[in-house]
């Protein structure tokens, strides 16, 4: 093994994971890796004989610049954190399903079903890609859960296990639906086929012939009637309990008229009946049930504050830690909350030093320091030495449990009534039947024998399915379209909202910002090339992110090892020591300059050198780079924006210059303040589209009439909305904006044609004529032409736009 | 004419026996997963054991 050596090559990609190495690189097995851990992960798979991993596809590794704590899955070890994991364990094997979000490319799926390789004790794994799953089965007596997860993490797949998953089981696919609609496909198609004869005009000395055609009908219709159907006997039975008429109640009333009229014919031997009319009607609805289910099912996006929290904690207890499931944690326990941990209840912190991030609760980008004694709240991210702390509120008391259960969170709207298809749903049926009443009035004047015949006709031809339809693809293409570029919608009726929408109010931390790289900008005298590496050696001595900034900021190329002497840290105010005889103070102007200056509002950091100032480190945060383009796009599109945001007013400036004087931006904004500022502007007669990320803007997000989760990467936890988006294809938002807008007309127009087929069905079922042969050509026609609109017309315009 | 009910028989027993294996196919869980297979496909070793729904039916 060759001895890793530092090299000075900048632009060079990493082996494992494929990004710049640009801090320092390091060459082994004439491979270059940017950090150790891809470096440790190769090597694991080197000594199994197993690069074939990066012949598959290039750096197909992660990033494994971020180290794992050690005993992170200790937690594994507990007999009860582990028989509610497992799915299935006899006295040889033990299956667990674990869900591994870094899993995007084959050669990801053919390393981890290649474990087994890795640990022979591993007895196989299979991949679900979809759900980025890996079902193992091990040897529990050879090798315990714990290995198996902490095996993973080591070649850089990290499983993630939330307390969520305690508590249930992920709902397995609903695949009935599926099994109705193959039965209803065979079946229709079957009885088509039979019917043909009777409309070509059978013989009619085959009467024995005749007569098996329509029983054959019969006997293939019974299961259509009596399974695939039931899904519209639940739904419409549903909503006749709660008194109101939804859009299945029509289509059962088809099915059944056109059941219980075509059995009558046949039996009394008058006709061939409409069994092929009917079973298309289910067959087709099926489909459009289908395609709606089927396409969000990847996406989760009813979560909750579970899905954030640990699985477990470490608990002190006589000195001794242990790993105990979070539920376990009560009143007055010591828990030991490591780096970058979350933490997971309201606590009272009594040892160590804590810089908290709330940047997920409250939108603050800057960690707060805590002192001993002080109160530290849930929902904070640990960063640096490890603390503890002394529960004073169990995990469902906590503050941001509270924050979650608020009252307006808990309300769901109800999607049902508010679309416009089950509005005019309702006028649909009574529509139906005044016409059924008025033919059959006309037609007691004028022929009494008819109107069985008309009242029949009229239910069974205008089945809505055709309305019904329109809104399913056209909507369901939309999704999927929008779905591709990586614009994932809850449901349909979130594409009528967001047409609907007449102002934007985004979030500033983590929407507009990158909240990863903070831009720093330096005033004063000129520093040299050798009194920034001294700066840079400082800094990177403390773990607080401006320090950090810094460290990255000043770093020069030929790193020496230069050594700090006295280095002194004062919390909350600075770091100084001596590096080559120079003493060297960086922190506020109190901690440099022993005097109260400089603006509240601005986070700067000044730096001295043997006690003279040299100037100061002023930060800004990172804005993504569309987002001008986006704003200046937005309002000549005629949409009001808002900027609400939980960090404070240093940016002021720049964000009016991006926005112009006349933009409403908010400072400080806490969660609630946010939910009400959405409020307020809804008062206003205004829909609201919300735009944000943490769990700072989730009552913001559900109060809004769509709210729109931005996310670096899919896989990891957004909070719920309406919408997730990925943060990459926030240029083409308006776009999005756009098409939901087109999809708006497409529906119209697919349902003013549905209507015009509805007229002419009711006009030959009115005046006495409807055949089953025209029922049978104007039913699936009318399914056809409306298919051919809402797929040929929105994916050219998606096409025009330029979207995938 | 007889003739014509055979092969009406015929004809709707191969269309069940299509019907069968798309229910088939459904339950056994080809539909879960439609992307891994075609990666699965192009990987040249194929995983030394079988996969964990058989080792389940074993077990069992």
């Amino acid at each position: 093994m060759s001895d890793p050596s530092v090299s000075q090559k900048s632009k060079v990609q990493c082996y494992h994971c494929g990004e710049d190495c640009d801090e320092k690189t390091i060459v082994a097995h004439d491979k270059h890796f940017c950090c150790d851990g891809c470096k440790m992960v190769f090597e694991i798979l080197n000594k199994t004989g197993m690069c074939d991993y990066y012949s598959i596809s290039d750096n197909p590794g992660t990033n494994q610049r971020i180290k794992i704590r050690e005993d992170k899955f200790a937690f594994l070890d507990e007999q009860k954190i582990q028989s509610a994991l497992l799915s299935f364990t006899n006295d040889s094997e033990t299956h667990v399903n674990f869900y591994l979000p870094q899993m995007h490319c084959s050669s990801c799926l053919w390393l981890l079903e290649n474990l087994h390789r890795l640990n022979e004790y591993v007895i196989s794994s299979k991949v679900n890609f979809e759900r980025k799953e890996a079902d193992i089965v091990f040897d529990h007596r050879r090798v315990s859960m714990r290995q198996v997860a902490e095996l993973l993490t080591s070649i850089g797949y990290e499983p993630y296990i939330s307390f969520k998953d305690l508590k249930q089981q992920r709902p397995s696919l609903n695949m009935s639906k599926i099994y109705k609609l193959g039965v209803a496909g065979f079946c229709f198609a079957n009885i088509m086929l039979f019917s043909f004869p009777e409309y070509l005009g059978i013989d009619s000395q085959e009467l024995f012939l005749q007569g098996t055609f329509r029983y054959m009908n019969i006997i293939l219709s019974l299961p259509v009637f009596f399974y695939s159907s039931s899904e519209f006997y639940i739904s419409a039975w549903k909503s006749l309990k709660h008194g109101f008429l939804n859009i299945d109640a029509p289509i059962v009333l088809a099915v059944v008229v056109a059941f219980a009229r075509s059995l009558y014919e046949v039996l009394s031997g008058t006709g061939a009946g409409y069994f092929d009319s009917m079973t298309g009607i289910v067959f087709f609805m099926l489909i459009g049930r289908v395609l709606q289910d089927k396409t969000y099912q990847q996406l989760s996006f009813e979560r909750d504050y579970t899905a954030y929290f640990p699985i477990a904690v470490t608990r002190i207890k006589n000195n001794q830690s242990t790993s105990v499931a979070l539920p376990d944690i009560v009143l007055d326990d010591t828990i030991l909350i490591h780096h970058q941990e979350l933490i997971p209840a309201d606590g009272i912190l009594t040892r160590g030093k804590a810089l908290i991030d709330y940047s997920f609760v409250t939108g603050e980008s800057i960690p707060v320091e805590k002192e001993m004694g002080e109160i530290v709240y849930a929902g904070g991210k640990q960063i640096g030495s490890n603390i503890e702390i002394l529960v004073i509120k169990e995990v469902s008391q906590s503050y941001l449990t509270k924050l979650w259960n608020r009252s307006e969170l808990q309300s769901d709207r109800n999607d049902n009534e508010r679309s416009f298809v089950h509005l005019l749903s309702r006028y649909f049926t009574w529509i139906l039947f005044t016409i059924a009443i008025s033919a059959s009035i006309y037609w007691w004047a004028i022929d009494p024998s008819k109107i069985g015949h008309v009242i029949t006709s009229v239910l069974i031809v205008a089945c809505p399915c055709s309305l019904l339809l329109s809104n399913t693809f056209t909507n369901g293409n939309i999704l999927r379209r929008l779905g591709r570029n990586q614009f994932y919608l809850r449901n349909a009726q979130t594409i009528e909202d967001i047409a609907n929408i007449n102002y934007i109010v985004f979030d500033k931390t983590g929407t507009l910002t990158t909240g990863r790289y903070q831009d720093i900008n330096y005033d004063g005298e000129v520093l040299n090339e050798s009194l920034k590496q001294k700066i840079a050696v400082l800094a990177s001595h403390s773990t607080h992110p401006m320090s950090k900034a810094i460290a990255l900021w000043a770093k020069q190329a030929n790193t020496q090892n230069n050594q700090v002497v006295d280095f002194g840290e004062t919390p909350g105010r600075g770091i100084q020591g001596i590096v080559e005889g120079d003493l060297l103070k960086l922190g506020s102007a109190f901690f440099v300059k022993k005097a109260e200056q400089g603006s509240a509002l601005d986070s700067a950091v000044f730096v001295s050198v043997n006690g003279k100032v040299y100037g100061r480190f002023g930060f800004r945060n990172h804005y993504r780079e569309q987002v001008p383009a986006i704003m200046k796009r937005l309002r000549k599109l005629g949409y009001p924006i808002s900027i609400l945001s939980g960090d404070n007013a240093g940016e002021k400036d720049y964000l009016e210059q991006l926005l112009g004087k006349d933009t409403p931006i908010l400072f400080h904004q806490k969660p609630e303040d946010k939910l009400e500022a959405i409020k307020m502007i809804q008062a206003t007669g205004k829909k609201v589209m919300m735009v944000g990320d943490g769990l700072n803007d989730a009552g913001a997000l559900k109060q809004a009439d769509v709210g729109i989760a931005i996310t670096e990467n899919t896989a990891t936890f957004t909070p719920a909305s309406d919408v997730i988006l990925e943060a990459s294809m926030l240029p083409k938002f308006h776009q999005f904006l756009l098409l939901c807008k087109a999809n708006k007309v497409l529906v119209w127009t697919a349902f003013v044609v549905s209507i015009l087929y509805n007229i002419v069905g009711e006009s030959f079922a009115v005046s006495g004529h409807l055949s089953p042969m025209v029922a049978a050509i104007l039913m699936p026609a009318s399914s056809l032409t409306i298919l051919l609109i809402s797929f040929g017309a929105s994916n050219l315009i998606s096409w025009k736009m330029g979207l995938k | 004419m007889s003739v014509i009910i055979i092969l009406l028989l015929a004809s709707i027993s191969i269309a069940a026996l299509f019907l069968v294996a798309f229910l088939w196919s459904v339950k056994t869980g080809q539909y879960n997963d439609e992307m891994s297979p075609p990666m699965r496909i192009l990987l040249d070793s194929v995983p030394a054991k079988e996969s964990s729904e058989s080792a389940t039916i074993e077990s069992l």
